[in-house]
């Protein structure tokens, strides 16, 4: 479905990404692993448009992305949860979620994807009137999640979801993100928690100073001695 | 000896003997042409001890303005020779400029904030001189008291050949200290300043102390520059000198010319009051109004399609068809 | 000592005033909000409006209220019309360039407007009464100018608070890139709001003429407060732009009461320095 052949990519003078390729198939749900700067972020706001890809190519269900911008990318079926969340603050959590629906192909089966994320997320249609700002941290990535969810994306880029929350936090949201994936979405997903990813995800890379080090399924690099030792935990 | 320093020198040999050659009938409007640009340079050079390190000041009409007045009215009212009353008026600036500038530098008062607090700083001036029109005369301005003759101590000269060589002095020791500001550590501190303020504190760059500096040091030489203005002109007015119009065509000149230039400022200024000249000529006094308004066109225009500037350009095409030259040589 | 009368008079005279300062700050607060571009220029997008009406009652005898409606349509398109030519170029640009592109725009209009009218003042005379109130006299046309700014500012909330538009604007003003990720192309997003804000423009100005006179450099009498009041209300802060209008307003009209007119600008400024100092972020800041 998504397809990164040699991309290389930075800001200014600085190069962030080298080479980098990786696939993401229907389907799949596939993790980005590796420590911090190592370009995750930026991996996520090339395939999202945030950013230009310098070289490479970026393919999206056979057509390019290159040199598209985000809010074109968006009408292509990928969404993009930041990292941060960066929900609209002063907005009420509905008025972020009609956000999400902003394009037309979203805008027409507005209602039911609505239903479906209050489903998914019965908190938020508890506090839909509630400004966006004044949630918890793991009510606002459940937000952020939702408003994506509300573009009706094919694939879901999750920029780091567990940053900030507590523990407990964290196992639900990634209770959570599986039930997203099982309602048929395609998941990538940038996290420092290497453990808790990789028990979500079918297969996983590993990204360090920007490039590709490792990949392959999931249950086979959380074998990985080193993996486990040097990025166990938080 | 590099061709810039021959070309420099020729260029200052040029300036001195300027009022020598022979200009025809123009030789006084020439004259009063060199003198505004030398003065207005001078200016613009203050100003972008500011401007290039991110301080965007959109108010230096304020310290035109008081220094001008001051000046004139301390002549006026208690006879007070402008050696000192200059003094004097670059001294009360540099005092308001602190009053201004330290609540600012430590309440991180940055960008279109601080463009628009300099702005409201402006327009005080301004309507504080109009408001208090008994001793200011307001809108109407006010003239300086005439000496008897020319007169030293009241820097009053009838021949307008005296302030040509005071103002090519005055310009000369603008671009000396803005070369010595461009290559002291302040300059490096303020760069980082202005690139991370956080990050320059943490590394113990005192950030209010350099910021307030550097505010002081250009709003005392603004004020300068507003002395030697209303001695050459005799005559101040709140409008030409202490409005936001004021503020903006000094600000416009610099940007132009190449806001991180030592001559950036001089070659703006001295093109935009050509242009302004040569607008003024062209019109007269037929279509009031149309000179002014094709100089603003011309001045988006620049702005939209020259962001670095004149000079700034200039550079960069020179830099480009350098650069291929020294390309060859090494290869071989 | 000054008639209490005198006072009261003064403070409603500022309610009045702030209406309409309200409508300017809105409108300048909206752009400044949404496109992070200080337009230094919009009060004489107002100048221009102003002349319009000035032309269509006084010269081509139309009825108020339909050069009015005219005006309004003439600040939207100027509004779009310099988005699309002067701010669209210098987007992403050093900020003191995106200053001077709109400087260079005053003086633009305000040499145009010089060559074009002359700097003669002009003004639309209304018939209308002065009331009485309780021995305070009230201009009629100054009461009508507040209650149609009110009901503007009133649409401009229902706009931006219920419609799906004026929502992403406020998206927009919050987050912009989040907002382009929502699908939103930011160009249109702006030029929405750049129209809107002309609108406010164009309506400002047929309500100022009716009470002021019209002159090119009209721009730098009302700009910098114009400004300063967008400022200290925070940028972006819909509701402290409103609040601060008001406060200004009754700072120029009690203090042009019992000072004089120019000292009472010169306090509201005083006051504007000081604010700066105390709420950098605003009387009213909420974005930290």
């Amino acid at each position: 479905m998504l397809e990164l052949r040699r991309v290389t990519a930075g800001y200014g003078h600085f190069t962030a990404l080298w080479d980098v390729t990786l696939r993401v198939e229907a389907g799949e749900a596939v993790a980005v692993v590796g420590p911090n700067g190592s370009g995750k972020t930026t991996l996520m706001r090339v395939i999202s448009g945030l950013v230009a890809a310098r070289t490479g190519e970026l393919v999206f269900e056979s057509a390019s992305l290159a040199g598209r911008k985000a809010h074109e990318i968006v009408s292509h079926g990928i969404a993009h949860v930041p990292e941060g969340r960066r929900i609209f603050p002063l907005l009420t959590v509905a008025d972020n979620l009609k956000m999400g629906a902003f394009q037309p192909r979203a805008r027409k089966g507005f209602a039911e994807s609505l239903v479906r994320v209050y489903d998914l997320f019965p908190v938020l249609r508890e506090r839909q009137k509630q400004r966006a700002g004044s949630l918890s941290g793991g009510e606002q990535q459940m937000l952020a999640i939702g408003r994506a969810l509300m573009s009706r994306p094919k694939l879901i880029l999750l920029d780091e979801p567990s940053m900030g929350l507590a523990p407990v936090m964290v196992l639900r949201l990634f209770d959570l993100i599986r039930r997203v994936r099982e309602e048929g979405y395609t998941i990538l997903v940038v996290e420092q928690n290497v453990r808790q990813v990789l028990k979500l995800v079918d297969r996983a890379y590993l990204l360090e100073v920007g490039r590709i080090r490792m990949e392959g399924r999931a249950a086979e690099l959380s074998e990985q001695d080193f993996v486990r030792k040097a990025y166990v935990g938080l | 000896m590099s061709l810039g320093r021959v070309a420099g020198a020729a260029l200052l040999a040029l300036l001195a003997l300027g009022p020598f050659l022979p200009m025809g009938g123009m030789g006084q409007y020439l004259l009063h042409v060199m003198i505004q640009i030398f003065v207005w340079s001078f200016i613009g050079g203050a100003w972008s001890l500011m401007g290039r390190f991110g301080l965007v000041s959109l108010g230096h009409g304020a310290f035109l303005g008081l220094g001008a007045y001051t000046v004139t009215l301390l002549w006026n009212f208690y006879s007070l020779t402008p050696w000192i009353g200059g003094v004097a008026a670059a001294v009360f600036t540099v005092l308001v400029a602190a009053v201004v500038a330290y609540p600012c530098s430590r309440f991180q008062v940055v960008g279109h904030y601080f463009a628009l607090v300099t702005l409201a700083v402006g327009e005080v001036v301004r309507l504080l001189i109009i408001a208090e029109r008994n001793w200011t005369g307001g809108s109407l301005g006010l003239s300086l008291r005439p000496a008897i003759g020319d007169s030293l101590l009241a820097m009053q000269f009838a021949d307008k050949r005296v302030f040509y060589y005071a103002s090519l002095v005055l310009w000369l020791v603008g671009l000396w200290i803005w070369y010595r500001v461009d290559r002291s550590m302040a300059r490096a501190a303020m760069e980082a300043i202005g690139e991370d303020e956080t990050a320059a504190a943490s590394v113990g760059i005192h950030v209010t102390r350099f910021k307030m500096g550097i505010t002081m040091l250009s709003a005392g030489l603004t004020a300068v520059g507003g002395v030697a203005y209303a001695q050459y002109i005799s005559y101040v007015n709140p409008d030409t000198l202490a409005g936001i119009g004021v503020s903006l065509r000094i600000v416009f000149a610099v940007v132009l010319g190449g806001m991180y230039s030592l001559l950036g400022p001089t070659v703006g200024t001295a093109l935009t009051i050509a242009l302004g000249e040569y607008l003024r000529v062209l019109f007269g006094l037929r279509f009031i109004g149309m000179a002014e308004t094709i100089y603003g066109l011309l001045l988006i225009l620049f702005i939209i399609f020259l962001p670095s500037g004149i000079y700034g350009s200039l550079r960069d095409v020179v830099a480009r068809l350098a650069r291929p030259a020294r390309l060859a040589s090494g290869l071989r | 000592m000054i008639d209490p009368i005198f006072l009261v008079e003064a403070a409603v005279n500022g309610v009045l005033l702030g209406g309409v300062l309200a409508l300017l700050a809105l409108g300048l607060n909206l752009i400044f909000g949404v496109v992070d571009i200080v337009w230094i220029a919009y009060v004489d997008l107002v100048m221009v409006c102003m002349y319009l009406v000035y032309f269509l009652v006084m010269v081509y005898g139309w009825p108020l209220w339909l050069a009015g409606a005219l005006s309004v349509a003439l600040g939207a398109l100027l509004g779009l019309g310099v988005h699309l030519l002067i701010i669209t170029p210098i987007l992403g640009k050093a900020p003191v360039n995106q200053l001077l592109a709109t400087g260079g725009l005053l003086f633009f209009l305000q040499s145009f407007a010089t060559f074009l009218w002359t700097t003669d003042h002009k003004t639309v005379r209304l018939a209308l009464p002065i009331l009485e109130v309780g021995g305070m006299f009230l201009s009629f046309t100054r009461l009508i100018a507040f209650v149609i700014s009110l009901v503007a500012m009133l649409g401009l909330w229902v706009f931006l608070r219920r419609t799906y538009i004026g929502t992403a604007i406020r998206a927009v003003s919050q987050d912009r890139e989040a907002m382009a990720l929502m699908g939103a192309n930011p160009q249109r997003v702006y030029l929405v709001t750049s129209a809107v804000g002309g609108a406010m423009a164009g309506l400002a100005g047929a309500l100022l003429i009716i009470q002021y006179s019209v002159h090119p450099f009209f721009g730098a009498a009302f700009g910098p407060l114009t400004f300063m009041i967008c400022v200290l209300g925070g940028l972006g802060n819909m509701v402290g732009a409103f609040v601060a209008s008001f406060i200004m307003s009754e700072i120029i009209s009690i203090g042009g009461v019992v000072i004089s007119t120019e000292m009472g600008y010169v306090i509201a400024f005083i006051v504007f320095i000081v604010m700066m100092f105390a709420r950098p972020g605003g009387i009213l800041a909420r974005r930290g």
